[in-house]
Formats: C-alpha cells, structure tokens, sequence
C-alpha cells in the first residue's frame, strides 16, 4: 500500500467537477418546483370549482336554515350544529384521555419491549381505516352499551379514531423536550410528577396542542364512520347530544352530492366552503396556540 | 428512554423541616433526623489522612460530605472504583482528570441524580452531615433541594427569568416573599443588574454566560448547601468564565461547592482542594490523589497525577 501522493500519480487527487455538483443541485431544485405546481394547481382547481358552484348558494339563510327537499330553501344549521357539538364533546374526551396516555408512555413506563410494541400498535391504530371504527362503535358504544344514534355516541367513536393520532403527537412533541430540561428541574428536588407538570408539560405544550387541533380538524372531516353509526339522517331540529337522531356537515354533503340536480350540486358545494371555513378556523387556531405557548421556547 | 425515580414512601428522612413553614433563614443549619445513639463517626480516608492540611487536622464536622469505598455500576460496567474522599464545607473542591474517568459520574453520585438511570447503581457509603445519601429511607428528591447542581450546558426553563428563578422555591412550598427572593438570588449570582429591568423575558434569550448565572440563581434559590457543578464553563467564553469562577469565590462563603472541570487552569484558579481521578485497564476512574490545589499543582505526590497536569497525558 503505497501512500497516493501528487508526484507517485499523475492523477490529480481531486477533482471537484463544479458544473456537474452544480447541476445536480440545480436539477433538484427544479423536481421540488415541480411538485410545489401540481400541487398547488390541483388545489386550487378544486378550490375554484367548489367556489364556482357554491358560492351563488351560501347566505345567511342557507347557515341558519335546516335541510329540504327544494335546494332553494335547503339550509345545514342543523348538520353545523351537528358537526360542532361533535367535535367539542371529541376535544374534551380526546384531550385529556391522550395526554394521559401519552405522559404515562413518554414520562413514566420504562423503556421496555411492552413500551415499544405498545407505542407502534398505536402508531398502526391510527392508520386503521376509519369506517373500522365505525364498525366498532355501532357494535359497542350505539348497541351495547345502548346509547342509540347520538351525538355522544359518535363522539365516543371519532375519540377512538384520533386517539391514536393525538397520543403520538403529544408523545413525540414530550420526547423533544431535552433531557437536559428534567434533570434541571429534579436538581431542584422536584418530585417527579412536579417535574412533568411544571417542567416537560409546559415546554411540550405547543407541539400537544397542534397534535389535538389537528386531530379535532380530522374528526370534524370525517363521515365514514359516522354513517355507520347512523348518522345518516334528515334531521330539521338542534340535535341532543345525548338523544335523539343528529348529522353532521360532511353527511350532509354527501347526502346532496349524491343526488343527480345541479342545484343539490350547488348547495353541497355551499356547505363544502363552510367546512372548509370551519376547518381553516381550527388550524389557524393551532397556529395562535402554538405561537402563544411557544413564546418562551427557544431551544 | 425514560429516567425513572427510586421513590422511597415518606419518611422523617433527610429534610424534616416543613416544606411549607416559615422561610427558612439563608444558609440553613441543616437538621438531621437520626438516632441518638448511632451518631455516625466520618471517617477520615487514607487520601485525606495524607492530605497534610496547612492549619492541623479538620475536624470531621468541617467535612459535609464524605465518599466511602463508593464504586459506581451502569449494569454490569464499572465507571468508578471504590472512590475514598471527604469535602470539605465551604471550599471549592475540584474534580480533575482525563475523558470518561468517570469524574461527572462521581459529581451525579453525591446528589442522587444518577438514579434517573435505570441501570445505575452505587456501591459504598455517600454519607450528608454524617446520614448515608443510599441508605434505606433516604428520600432522593429531598436530597437534591439540599445539594443542588448545576450542568454542563446551561439549561434555563423555557420560562421568564423570574418564573426560573421562583421554580424551585414554588415546587418546594417556599411560603415568604417570592419577589425578595428571586431579586436576593440573582443578586447573589451576579446577574440582578443585567436583568432588573426584564424579568418577565425569557431565560432562554440570555446570553451562554447568563444563562448559566440563572442557572446558579435558580440552584440557589431553594437554599441548598453543597452546590455540585459539572463543568460550568465548557460552554462558556473565557469572560463569562471568569465571572462564573468570581462567583464560586463568593459562594463558597455559604456554600460547599465541588466542581468538575477539563479545565486545569481554573481548577488551579479556584479551587482550595482538588481531587484527581483517572481510569484503569477495566476503564473503571479511581482516584490518585486529593490534596491541596496548590499542592496538587506544584508538588503532587504521584507521577500519574505529574505527568497529567503537566501534560504529558490526558
């Protein structure tokens, strides 16, 4: 083995090839401004068409008026209503059962096996499809346990169905608070629960509330699992949470886009823009939230 | 991965002041609750002995802390072997020696910190004022507010100055007048004129060398005795180093501090006793000599201790 030096090899030793190092960078610039188009063109055909056909529709009346048979007349207060007693009742189960779960797996269990098949299955629950859950709602929380059709019934569903989203998220947004940050806190002699309240919470806060809003924007999207838990009604009343038929907004879509007239296409579209609105609202709120709670956050 | 406390039940242990009573007095006389009859003698160890002191032997009551035959495990691997030392109160006590001698490790033993580490585990005798840190009973997180730390890289809350300060005082039930209390803190860390005037701003947006000065502040706050460091300064420009070792020079007035440091010329600068430690075959720290700093750094007794701080190795 003979050390390469200048003089023992012709060959320079480097050959640094700027053009070529250069073009390939330049190459992949171009492939990410490529995708960035067909997305945003995709989207925004979307958007524009469902702007195009509902926008002539939505007013006052159509927010505050309930379904009916003449699409002039036809109104989705009720199904909004629908949609937004389900996602407060699925935040406030969602919310706590979560960040529990996910303190105990991130905080408190011990780096074992279990741990580990435990936090992977979640992580596979949450690619279920979610017309499963609805399966598994109808069968335990609608029959067995006897709560029929309700508002509370499909809330209990669609928890089940973010649950696993919200628990990882707010397990990775406690795994990015640095070590550094406990062991600061126990040199204090906190206990360690004094340590996850007052010291790993706090800092992890902004990632777990962006996890649960985003989680609550799904729920609210979602009408699989609802129609098989009957949701799929015509409902004309503010429905009880906890009697009573309800539906919610992307059932109520579904419900006119099938049908054949172009103005049932007009009025779908109309409460298209309005969930779309609704959804647009609870992102922008996990923005604030996370810019509020992250003001001191700088790690 | 997750650390994991060893949590003893409740007992009249290490600290059996009321956590919420009045606010205790700075520099607390600690409180010991033992028997009578089994006052514990503190050894004096063989390194000690030979230590010669300037003024006549100390008396075992000037030694607050004292490591007996202690040897530290991560499972089944050995990072310090049967480690023999007494701290002296109010000095400023160095832990020198090459990587991975397993000086930081010793540090984190003497305030229970390395029981965060699933696999740790200490052999040997930790002994506060005499009451073994290990022994049965012994409350880990009451140990801590007693002998506080402060880490390698400052590491404030992600919280207001003030709010990083008040942590400790809040979690511990401190019941006097908090905003006296964080102003005599950073105040005593050298940092209340740099930041009177934005106490609500963020400890994180604080320079390296605040950063660490809140981090003494907010290990002061909860008034302990014994102040363990470890290596304060590796993450510090030379100037806030300096102002970091002008405080341990005021500190060491009412506080033991033992400070770990890569750093032989701040070692040499501003500790009265230093302790050199360094690694066998096994990869095992053990000690080589404690003396006098100015001892250690002119005169030491062992060649292995020479030939490090002379550079010839480490």
């Amino acid at each position: 083995m003979t050390a390469a030096t200048p003089a023992a090899d012709a060959r320079p030793r480097f050959e640094p090839d700027l053009m070529r190092r250069k073009l390939a960078g330049t190459l992949f610039y171009g492939a990410c401004i490529f995708a960035i188009v067909v997305l945003l063109v995709a989207l925004l055909a979307l958007l524009f068409e469902v702007l195009r056909q509902g926008l002539p529709w939505l007013n006052a009346n159509f927010l505050t008026s309930p379904p009916s048979s003449r699409p002039a007349r036809a109104g989705i207060f009720p199904a909004l209503l629908g949609s937004l007693e389900l996602g407060i009742m699925v935040g406030l189960m969602a919310f706590p059962v979560g960040i529990a779960a996910a303190v105990y797996l991130a905080e408190y269990a011990s780096d074992s096996r279990v741990n580990r098949l435990l936090q992977t299955n979640i992580g596979n629950l949450a690619g279920v499809p979610s017309i499963i859950y609805g399966i598994l709602g109808l069968g335990v929380f609608v029959r067995l346990a006897g709560l029929g059709p309700t508002v509370f019934a499909g809330a209990l569903t669609l928890t089940l169905l973010i649950l696993p989203i919200v628990i990882i998220a707010s397990i990775e947004a406690l795994k990015a608070v640095p070590g550094s940050q406990r062991e600061g806190a126990y040199a204090l002699g906190a206990t360690r629960w004094q340590v996850v309240r007052r010291s790993v919470l706090p800092a992890a806060a902004p990632g777990i509330m962006t996890g649960i809003i985003l989680a609550m924007a799904r729920a609210v999207g979602e009408a699989a699992p609802l129609i098989v838990i009957g949701a799929f009604t015509f409902v004309t009343f503010i429905p009880n949470p906890f009697a009573g038929q309800y539906t919610v907004l992307p059932i109520q879509i579904y419900g006119w886009a099938i049908r054949p007239q172009d103005d049932f296409q007009g009025i779908s579209a109309a409460a298209i823009i309005v969930i779309l609105a609704l959804i647009l609202i609870l992102n922008a709120l996990a923005l604030v939230v996370r810019a509020r709670l992250s003001r001191h956050i700088q790690w | 991965m997750q650390a994991r406390l060893v949590e003893t039940p409740e007992r009249p242990g290490l600290d059996d002041r009321p956590s919420n009573g009045p606010a205790p007095a700075p520099a607390p006389v600690p409180v010991i609750d033992r028997g009578a009859d089994e006052r514990p003698a503190i050894r004096v160890t063989a390194a000690t002995e030979s230590a010669a002191p300037a003024a006549g032997e100390p008396s075992a009551n000037d030694m607050v802390l004292s490591l007996d035959d202690v040897s530290c495990w991560y499972g089944s691997f050995r990072a310090v072997r049967d480690v023999s030392i007494a701290i002296r109160s109010r000095e400023v006590t160095a832990l020198i020696g090459p990587s991975g001698c397993g000086k930081s490790t010793l540090l984190r033993t003497m305030n229970r910190m390395n029981d965060l580490i699933p696999s740790y585990r200490t052999d040997g005798h930790v002994r506060f004022d005499g009451e073994d840190l290990y022994g049965p009973g012994v409350d880990p997180v009451a140990v801590r507010r007693r002998i506080g730390m402060v880490f390698q890289k400052p590491n404030p809350f992600p919280k207001s100055i003030y709010d990083n300060v008040a942590f400790g005082p809040r979690i511990n039930g401190y019941r006097g007048n908090m905003d006296e209390l964080v102003e005599e803190s950073l105040r005593r860390a050298a940092l209340w004129n740099d930041v009177k005037d934005k106490l609500k701003q963020s400890g994180m947006a604080l320079s390296g060398g605040q950063q660490q000065r809140l981090c003494i502040a907010r290990t002061i706050a909860v008034e302990p005795e014994v102040i363990l460091m470890d290596e304060p300064c590796s993450a510090l420009d030379p100037r806030s180093t300096l102002q970091i070792e002008e405080l341990m020079a005021e500190l060491k007035r009412t506080y033991t501090i033992v400070i770990v440091t890569h750093n032989m010329q701040q070692a040499a600068r501003a500790s009265d006793k230093t302790v050199f430690m360094t690694m066998g075959e096994d990869r095992a720290g053990f000690v080589v000599e404690v003396d006098d700093t100015v001892k250690i750094f002119t005169n030491p007794r062992e060649q292995l201790t020479e030939d490090y701080i002379s550079g010839r190795f480490g």
